[in-house]
């Protein structure tokens, strides 16, 4: 800052910022590419003038100056500017001359996030770091002590789950011996890849997970199926024969189900089924947001909308007047666009009212299922404030529906979906287990995906999380070509099928040594066990030290 | 683990004969304790099939009890087995007051009533019995039924079957189960020892059953009053026995394919797939995770085998015809019927259900792959 500068309230030094950057002038090569690189400008080139003192030796010479001027980087300081962390710079760096770091104390930079009244808004998950509640579930049922175990890697396994309204037995078989209609189900791997739209992601991500899908489907014989998210569907894609591996979702801003619509009398195949998205464990009581930046004509031409507008949905749907009604109506009318084949179910935010529309679902007969999604989940954008302080842990709201289902016994009738920070912590596969010993038929998943399958470097404790405005590092969230052209689909749909394989063996791994390999264990709790009292307690699982 | 053998004679026999069985296999369990199920009976109980037996073990207090609440519901005492028992029972056995087998009058308005609506209440009593039995620890109640007798003791089998001096007393039966352990999985509990039964459905197991605590959560909400106790993670194979069919009117060639679903490509080429697909689906909470060998003796006097989806246990059948016998191994099998063609003896696989039907003539094996008969 020069000496005759202004401060305003707002003018931060670099130490207050959350991220600084580490430069090492001996080793770099001043190529420019981590300025270039860099997505919110956080550095540049900077022109430093530096002052060398030249003292002679002895008592006679006089001391000179000498000026010289050295190239650099400098990094910005303005809250719009500030580094977010990404190491992008780091990445592309040829001499490894680059890298952000943390600050050492609590940032200043948090308190200027809202210039112009807007209050913050990003993407990822909620602000939590260390482990959460399913990274301390462990399996401690170990039944090889009492009988021989099973070999994970020898013996035959059936890792699959259900999708759909399931009859109880009688019913089942006397409907079956009459030939009158029974409720689609559809048999599907039980890692689901949650609902991430067309939009939020960029073409490249999105054709890179369908790819991955349809590998694991067909050459793998793993029956993996991802969710649209809210934001239409590619129509090469409804009117291909791949359509069955995908759920379609319909959000509160209807966006691409005109288009979605008119195509049922074209699709080749049903979709796998119809989730109804009432809310986002992220950002619970808030709707979608597409914000403008990444609205171009490709997306606004899917979504059926003008280009460069932002796209919020409405926090719920407007046909809603209860929720009764609206579960009711829109499982319906859903239902009947498919001749009733396609299984329809509602997801919404895990919340201390959930079992309010679990009650009403396991009354409606046409309820396929109903997915819960937790506060630890991530979204493509929301208000920080949502995403931080609102919602419900997954484990806990998950627990009391399976456990109401099990007092009214139809816990094998109605399947519940269970989403919501599943592998945050790198733990994908034992968190999808305790939260299936706990009670879910399945889980869902996206922000993982990201990460494992597009190279993703958000983190819970600010690092990168600007999926909002279309300018992702690693092109995932963008729609910009520049950006989402680093990110090639093949190789995402390679590190998709190798995620999913990868998470098939740990999963065995987990389940053999309970005896468990011919049907999912679905609700065995009595294999569960947590180093905290009051969390067995409220999970009805076993305290152990 | 604990060893399993079970014999169906057209000549009664004594329970001794599987007692000795089970003896030889002794390397295999750990003789901490034995059951009994005795069904189409010999002796003294062969004039009166229809008069439902009770069995249990009871302390004097208990007895009377029983007397009071039995005289209340007209049920007049017709037939009793008495034990003379030594004054110390033998190390390891528990002195009781009195082991029960007692076979009753029907009162007489059941006269009327159908074998459903009996049944019924036969069951409702036996329950009566065992809460009131739990509630001042005096009464252990293990079946209440027709021609079926249950003997239950924590010991080594054949000291207990020695010390009950079962083969000099009047207990004959042509179908005899028995198994050589108490479950040591769960707390020591009489009800923990199989055979379990039910409704005149009987099943015992040896291995330990993984999915036991959803099958118990499905079967406890299915309204029937006898799917209750759950001291075994085993005593819910009886249960499903039952449900299946008598709540749902399916076959014994439909049990393998509720407990141990065909999957993939096998299921698929089901002559029968979509029915059993549906029945997968809507049983799925049903399905055993093994390691289990499952025999089971049912109403109309067939006794069966059927092993878990990866056949982890062993099990072996053989005889001649009038003799069959299961057992864990074959050692148990000569014990019990040395003069018998060893080479028809058969080893239920992954698929087979095997059946000795009431005529005692032939091993009828049933292929899960097989087509079936559809329930109407
Ligand atoms: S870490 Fe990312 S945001 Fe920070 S300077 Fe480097 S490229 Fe820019
Ligand atoms: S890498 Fe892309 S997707 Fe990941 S947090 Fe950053 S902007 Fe979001």
């Amino acid at each position: 800052m020069s000496a005759d500068g202004k401060i305003t309230p707002s003018s931060l030094s670099i130490k207050d910022l959350h991220w600084q950057i580490d430069w090492n002038k001996d080793t770099c090569t001043l190529c420019g590419q981590c300025t270039a690189v860099c997505p919110v400008k956080a550095i540049e080139l900077g022109v430093f003038r530096k002052r060398h003192v030249e003292t002679p030796m002895g008592l006679s010479g006089k001391v000179t100056n000498r000026f010289s001027i050295f190239y650099g980087i400098r990094q910005k300081s303005e809250p719009k500017h500030a580094c977010i962390g990404c190491a992008m710079c780091s990445q592309v760096c040829p001499n490894d001359a680059i890298i952000p770091r943390r600050s050492d104390e609590a940032d200043k930079q948090r308190y200027h996030m809202d210039q112009g009244g807007q209050p913050m808004k990003r993407g990822g998950r909620r602000k939590a770091e260390g482990p959460g509640i399913l990274d301390r579930i462990k399996f401690t049922r170990i039944s090889m002590l009492t009988d021989p175990a099973l070999d994970a890697g020898r013996h035959e396994f059936e890792i699959k789950t259900l999708l759909g309204r399931v009859l109880p037995p009688k019913e089942q078989i006397q409907r079956h011996l009459k030939g009158e209609w029974a409720p689609p189900v559809r048999e599907i791997y039980p890692l689901v890849i949650g609902g991430m739209s067309f939009g939020a992601l960029s073409p490249t991500m999105w054709e890179g997970l369908q790819m991955g899908v349809t590998y694991l489907n067909e050459e793998m014989g793993m029956p993996v199926r991802i969710c649209t998210g809210e934001g239409g569907c590619p129509p090469r894609l409804l009117r291909s024969e791949f359509l069955k591996y995908t759920i379609l979702q319909v959000a509160s801003g209807y966006f691409g189900w005109d288009e979605i619509i008119h195509a049922i009398p074209e699709m080749k195949v049903d979709p796998c089924a119809i989730e109804i998205k009432y809310g986002q464990g992220a950002k619970p009581g808030d709707g979608g947001l597409l914000m403008w930046h990444k609205v171009n004509k490709l997306i606004a031409a899917i979504r059926g909308v003008p280009t460069g507008v932002s796209l919020p949905s409405p926090p719920t749907h407007q046909t809603q007047y209860s929720i009764e009604e609206s579960v009711a109506k829109m499982i319906q009318s859903m239902s009947m666009a498919w001749g009733f084949r396609v299984p329809v179910y509602p997801k919404i935010s895990a919340s201390s009212t959930s079992l309010a529309v679990l009650n009403n679902l396991t009354r409606n007969p046409y309820a396929a299922c109903l997915a819960i999604d937790g506060e630890d989940g991530g979204t493509g954008a929301a208000y920080n404030v949502s995403m931080n302080h609102m919602g419900h842990p997954i484990a806990s709201s998950l627990r009391d529906c399976y456990k109401t289902l099990v007092e009214i016994g139809m816990e094998n009738e109605l399947p519940l979906a269970a989403g919501g920070g599943i592998g945050k912590n790198g733990n994908l596969a034992a968190n999808a287990a305790s939260l299936i010993m706990l009670g879910a038929s399945m889980v869902q998943t996206g922000k993982y995906v990201m990460q494992a399958a597009a190279g993703c470097v958000g983190s819970e404790s600010d690092r990168c999380n600007v999926c909002n405005l279309g300018i992702c590092p690693k092109g995932i969230t963008s729609q910009d070509p520049r950006l989402y052209r680093r990110l090639d689909p093949e190789h995402v749909a390679q590190r998709v099928v190798d995620m999913y394989v990868s998470f098939d063996t740990e999963l065995k791994k987990i389940i053999a040594p309970l005896g468990r390999s011919t049907s999912l264990p679905i609700g065995m709790s009595d294999a569960l066990g947590i180093d905290d009292r009051d969390a067995a307690e409220r999970l009805d699982i076993k305290y152990m030290v | 683990m604990c060893r399993l053998f079970a014999i169906t004679s057209e000549d009664p026999v004594s329970p001794m004969v599987a007692l000795e069985a089970l003896d030889v296999m002794r390397e295999g369990h750990d003789g901490s304790g034995v059951g009994l199920f005795l069904r189409d009976l010999g002796g003294p109980f062969e004039s009166m099939k229809d008069a439902p037996i009770l069995s249990g073990i009871f302390t004097e207090a208990g007895l009377r009890r029983l007397d009071v609440k039995m005289m209340e519901k007209g049920f007049i005492t017709k037939y009793k087995i008495s034990f003379k028992l030594d004054k110390t029972p033998p190390s390891g056995v528990p002195k009781r007051d009195v082991y029960l087998i007692r076979a009753y009058e029907y009162p007489d308005d059941w006269e009327e009533w159908s074998w459903e609506r009996k049944q019924t209440e036969l069951t409702t009593i036996r329950l009566e019995l065992r809460a009131m039995g739990e509630e001042k620890k005096d009464m252990i109640v293990f079946s209440f039924w027709p021609d079926v007798i249950m003997i239950k003791e924590i010991g080594d089998p054949l000291t207990v079957g020695r010390y009950l001096k079962l083969g000099a007393n009047d207990i004959q039966a042509r179908i005899v189960m028995a198994q050589g352990r108490q479950n040591t999985n769960y707390a020591i509990n009489l009800y923990a020892c199989h055979p379990f039964f039910v409704q005149g459905f009987s099943t015992m197991t040896n291995g330990e059953n993984t999915a036991f605590i959803p099958i118990r959560e499905f079967l406890q909400k299915r309204g029937f009053e006898g799917y209750m106790g759950f001291n075994s993670d085993s005593e819910v194979f009886t249960h499903i026995l039952h449900y299946m069919q008598k709540e749902l009117g399916l076959g014994m060639e439909f049990y393998k394919h509720i407990i141990t679903p065909l999957a993939g490509d096998a299921l698929a080429s089901h002559a029968n797939a979509d029915l059993l697909t549906l029945l997968k689906q809507s049983c799925r909470r049903l399905i055993i995770d093994g390691p289990n060998c499952v025999i089971g003796s049912l109403p109309d006097h067939s006794l069966f085998m059927v092993q878990d989806r990866k056949k982890l246990r062993p099990g072996v059948i053989g005889g001649r015809p009038g003799i069959f016998a299961y057992s864990s191994e074959i050692c148990g099998l000569d014990a019990a019927i040395p003069d018998r063609d060893k080479s028809k003896d058969f080893q239920p696989m992954y698929l087979d259900t095997a059946i000795v039907g009431p005529d005692r003539q032939e091993v009828q094996i049933c292929r899960q792959t097989e087509r079936l008969h559809l329930p109407h």
